[in-house]
């Protein structure tokens, strides 16, 4: 899509979510939305993001504690299952790390340049519980 | 909900508040969001009363501050409602931070100013300085010199305001106690022609449109911001003053009643003229009668729009006069006053080489008599006399003790 030019905004601090007319938004799931070009789900946000989370599925309960607590709606689940991270939005405040109750958690945080497969090779082990 | 309409007479006694009131109440106001303060409060509280009796349709929102007030008159503006309120003074400078969201939203909110003088020291007569606190904020700002004419720029504020080319707010101001709270007889419209002046409320991008919804109130950095306030500044100086001379023009063959964006009085022929805002123009007018008896050609200019500011036609009332006074009723604090600013900027590129001097008067309600009108007139004549200025550019009017101006 052409990006708006800068005479072409409508008057007033004021964008539009999507294109067009909209029916039924909360039954449409986001990837079937018609989010527009101002819509912020139509821009990645995550410029300053220095850590990510990276999701390993192999020990995920799919609990959706992630998904309650993530402030920016970044965790992407469907059918009450854990899908993986929306990278566009993440900032990486780690809390979605901070609430996993698995063990080993199932998210954890690595720098920005992180090779994910690298280090889901490398995923911590179970830890025992001390006695 | 229904609501019952009024009878009124043709001629009701009416002081400038309670004039705006029942302007408000034949507007059909979806909502009013106020918080009251002297000398505006009888505006809301007569509304409020208007409210109880079932006169009125809309929302009566009592809030906690006047930056409530004005936060909650932006949020139903956004949602698509007309929407109004009035304050003075302290109120209107805790509403300062407000005002700028309401006019850089393009949200047509009218907003009545009962002008009060800005502490310290406290003080709650008439005076310019929240009007002038206001001029920079992007608002279209409309001047009443009289009840009649609170009642009257009403209906003018929300027929510009509410133009889908202008989606600019309004105030309109009126003088503390001067017009506020003195009666005086007002020729009114009935219900359904003053309505119909104003017409329904058209919204656009209403945040109740559920089927496209918008996000109000943006945020734009260096990429965006310059253009918005650029096109807006655009749009005020521009669109607005064909709309404010349609609506006029509409309104004289409604009511018989005559306004001009400025205001001229025994212009004509004038050699000297007196440039001033609200009360003071009445008092000008009566002086400048006598003067002319006394052989001097005076003249008075009201200024009725002051934002945005009538730089052409305050430059074409002006090109034939010799000499000039800026009557400034706030304290320029720091600089020669608003008036002599403005005036000496529509002047200065034209052909037109007056010699003008500035006057700071009526703080905190001190009065302005004819008596200082003389003496102002007379100094006038006697600047065109000896063809210079024969005073300090810059006087105090009625003030004790030694003479404080700086220019």
């Amino acid at each position: 899509m052409a990006n708006t030019g800068w005479d072409e905004f409508e008057i007033g601090a004021m964008l539009r979510t999507f294109d067009g007319k909209i029916d039924d938004i909360a039954g449409t799931k986001q990837e079937d939305r018609a989010y527009s070009q101002s819509s912020s789900f139509s821009a990645s946000v995550a410029d300053w993001r220095i850590e990510k989370p990276v999701f390993n599925k192999d020990f995920c309960i799919d609990c959706q504690f992630c998904w309650v607590y993530c402030p920016d709606m970044s965790i992407i689940a469907r059918d009450k299952k854990m899908i993986g991270i929306d990278m566009d939005h993440c900032k990486g405040c780690g809390i979605c790390v901070e609430v996993c109750p698995t063990n080993p958690k199932s998210l954890l945080m690595f720098p920005e340049q992180a090779d994910e497969e690298t280090e889901i090779a490398g995923w911590p082990a179970k830890e025992k519980k001390e006695k | 909900m229904a609501f019952d309409k009024v009878e009124l007479k043709d001629i009701e006694v009416w002081d400038g508040n309670y004039a705006a009131a029942q302007a408000l109440r034949q507007c059909q106001i979806d909502v009013v969001a106020a918080y009251p303060i002297t000398p505006s409060t009888p505006i809301v509280e007569g509304y409020g009363a208007m409210k109880a009796n079932n006169l009125v349709e809309g929302e009566f929102v009592m809030v906690e501050s006047e930056h409530a007030a004005m936060s909650g008159c932006i949020g139903a503006a956004a949602a698509g409602g007309r929407v109004a309120t009035a304050t003075s003074s302290q109120g209107f400078a805790l509403m300062v931070e407000t005002l700028y969201q309401a006019s850089g939203m393009r949200l047509p909110i009218v907003l009545n100013v009962v002008n009060r003088a800005l502490a310290a020291p406290l003080n709650v007569n008439g005076d310019h300085a929240d009007m002038y606190l206001g001029r920079d904020s992007g608002w279209i700002q409309l001047d009443a010199y009289s009840p009649q004419e609170a009642y009257d720029m009403n209906f003018i504020a929300f027929k510009v305001s509410e133009d889908h080319d202008v989606r600019l707010p309004c105030m309109v101001h009126q003088d503390g106690f001067m017009t506020s709270h003195t009666a005086q007889g007002v020729h009114t419209m009935d219900d359904d022609t003053a309505y119909g002046f104003v017409g329904d409320y058209k919204p656009m991008n209403d945040m109740l449109d559920f089927e496209h919804p918008v996000t109000h109130g943006v945020q734009t950095e260096e990429d965006w911001h310059f253009e918005h306030k650029a096109r807006q500044h655009n749009d005020l100086m521009t669109k607005v003053m064909p709309k404010v001379e349609a609506a006029f023009a509409e309104f004289e063959k409604l009511t018989g009643r005559k306004y001009n964006p400025v205001e001229k009085y025994d212009m004509d022929d004038a050699d000297v003229a007196v440039v001033c805002m609200g009360t003071s123009v009445e008092t000008a007018r009566e002086v400048a009668g006598e003067m002319r008896e006394k052989g001097v050609k005076a003249g008075v200019v009201g200024i009725r729009v002051i934002r945005p500011f009538p730089f052409f036609e305050i430059g074409e009332a002006l090109k034939e006069i010799k000499a000039i006074a800026a009557l400034d009723r706030s304290s320029p604090n720091g600089a020669p006053g608003m008036l002599f600013n403005e005036l000496a900027g529509a002047l200065i590129n034209t052909d037109a080489n007056p010699m003008l001097s500035g006057f700071v008067y009526g703080l905190g309600g001190r009065d302005l008599t004819k008596k200082h009108l003389e003496e102002i007139y007379t100094q006038l004549q006697a600047n065109v006399d000896a063809g210079k200025l024969t005073t300090p550019q810059q006087q105090f009017i009625g003030v004790r003790g030694p003479k404080l101006q700086f220019l």
